[in-house]
């Protein structure tokens, strides 16, 4: 059966490129999607969330904080603002970040300032969720 | 005619600044080769939406009214992105960018005598040498020597709000393009409207692709970012040249240094020996009269 290569971007540098992945699971702008070898050529918007690569019994792990996903062919080119891999986050800094945001949130009063904060929260949220699903 | 012991001071006086020159030289060697790395790491995602764009550009037909960014205007007011640095000793680096901001800006009037040029900075120097020649509407002198993308993003965010209230028709980035570690070629490109990539007839990819939410939704999102990695791309570009420039202008004066060094020991020596020579003949002249 093909398998996917997958490769992910950030403006400063090349993060991952693996070959003879089974499954991507990203976070698209409409919910969840799933990406297995011979999907339909696609670009989707990604919000804040956890991209999974699975590969046999193996899975990377990665938070990405927006972004959008091109799939052509068997490849999956993940371009994401920022993104880090599970085992480098430091989960106790997500989750003081997590606390700031929804601390602003309650204080804040424009729409602007708010919605910032929601942003920073998804984000933080992100990375604890891929912080978490790698330790349990 | 300086003594000798002037002569001295003068050489210590030298060697020490050939110590500041050579560290400043080794400084920005380092920094150049990082600044080199940081413009190969930003190719591939640069490449990347730029593939995507032209993509995007072909699924949409036509040519204006695609989106706001593309909207070409009469240009009555142009913005001038300049990229300079915020220290200086690094050569002819500013000098010869914003002898390209004037030449750009005469070369557009000359076109529209109408048209009103001004210019956004990106570093204090080359802001300090227009200043009196065209209007400063901005300086953004905060960019860090490693800069990432966030650094840019305001910059960007600012420049397509101006375009697109009509506070200015184009926007140009007049910067130091990194040919090698010897020249760097001050360029401009066009950043404002955005250039749609021309469809590559011999491209065999696939162009059904599906877009979610929708096509205008990923355009949306994918333009700002497109700008935002081009201005990205020139100032890894200019840091390069900065740094590049200024490991020259060092080299340069560390070798003048000792060349100077040099020349001023063969003075000293000369003085030194001319000096215990007028002792000798005044020692031997005393010795002649005491004997007589």
């Amino acid at each position: 059966m093909a398998k996917l290569t997958v490769e992910l971007v950030i403006p400063e540098r090349h993060v991952l490129a693996e070959e003879g992945v089974d499954v991507v699971v990203a976070p698209g702008i409409d919910g969840e999607l799933a990406v297995l070898p011979s999907h339909a050529p696609l670009v989707t918007e990604l919000s804040p969330g956890v991209v999974v690569l699975q590969r046999g019994g193996e899975e990377d792990i990665l938070a990405v904080s927006g972004g959008f996903l091109e799939v052509l062919g068997d490849t999956v080119t993940v371009l994401a603002d920022t993104s880090e891999r599970s085992d480098e986050i430091d989960l106790e800094r997500a989750q003081a970040a997590r606390d700031r945001a929804l601390e602003a949130m309650s204080l804040t009063m424009t729409p602007s300032e708010v919605l910032e904060a929601r942003i920073r929260l998804l984000r933080a949220l992100a990375r604890i969720r891929a912080a978490r699903r790698r330790s349990g | 005619m300086p003594s000798a012991r002037d002569t001295r001071n003068r050489i210590s006086g030298v060697e020490s600044t050939r110590q500041i020159t050579r560290a400043m030289q080794l400084v920005a060697t380092s920094k150049m080769n990082r600044a080199q790395e940081a413009v190969r790491a930003a190719r591939p995602y640069a490449d990347k939406i730029g593939d995507v764009l032209r993509d995007l550009s072909r699924a949409i037909p036509g040519d204006e009214g695609v989106h706001p960014l593309f909207e070409k205007r009469p240009e009555h007011k142009v913005a001038v992105v300049v990229l300079s640095t915020n220290r200086g000793l690094c050569g002819a680096l500013n000098t010869n960018v914003t002898r390209a901001a004037l030449e750009l800006a005469g070369a557009g009037r000359e076109a529209n005598p109408n048209v009103e040029y001004s210019v956004i900075g990106m570093g204090r120097v080359g802001v300090r040498m227009l200043a009196g020649t065209l209007p400063i509407a901005a300086n953004f002198d905060d960019v860090p020597d490693r800069p990432l993308i966030v650094d840019v993003i305001p910059i960007v965010r600012m420049l397509i709000e101006g375009f697109e209230l009509h506070a200015f028709d184009a926007v140009d980035v007049v910067y130091p393009d990194f040919v090698n570690t010897l020249t760097q070629r001050s360029e401009h490109v066009r950043l404002l409207p955005i250039t749609r990539p021309e469809a590559d007839e011999e491209d065999e990819r696939d162009p059904d692709y599906i877009y979610e939410p929708s096509v205008e939704t990923v355009l949306n999102m994918l333009l700002p970012r497109y700008v935002e990695m081009y201005l990205y791309r020139l100032v890894l570009e200019a840091a390069a040249s900065e740094h590049s420039a200024r490991m020259v202008a060092m080299r340069n004066a560390t070798d003048n240094a000792t060349d100077l060094i040099d020349e001023l020991t063969l003075a000293y020596n000369r003085q030194r020996q001319a000096s215990i020579t007028n002792e000798m003949i005044d020692i031997a002249a005393g010795a002649n009269a005491l004997s007589q």
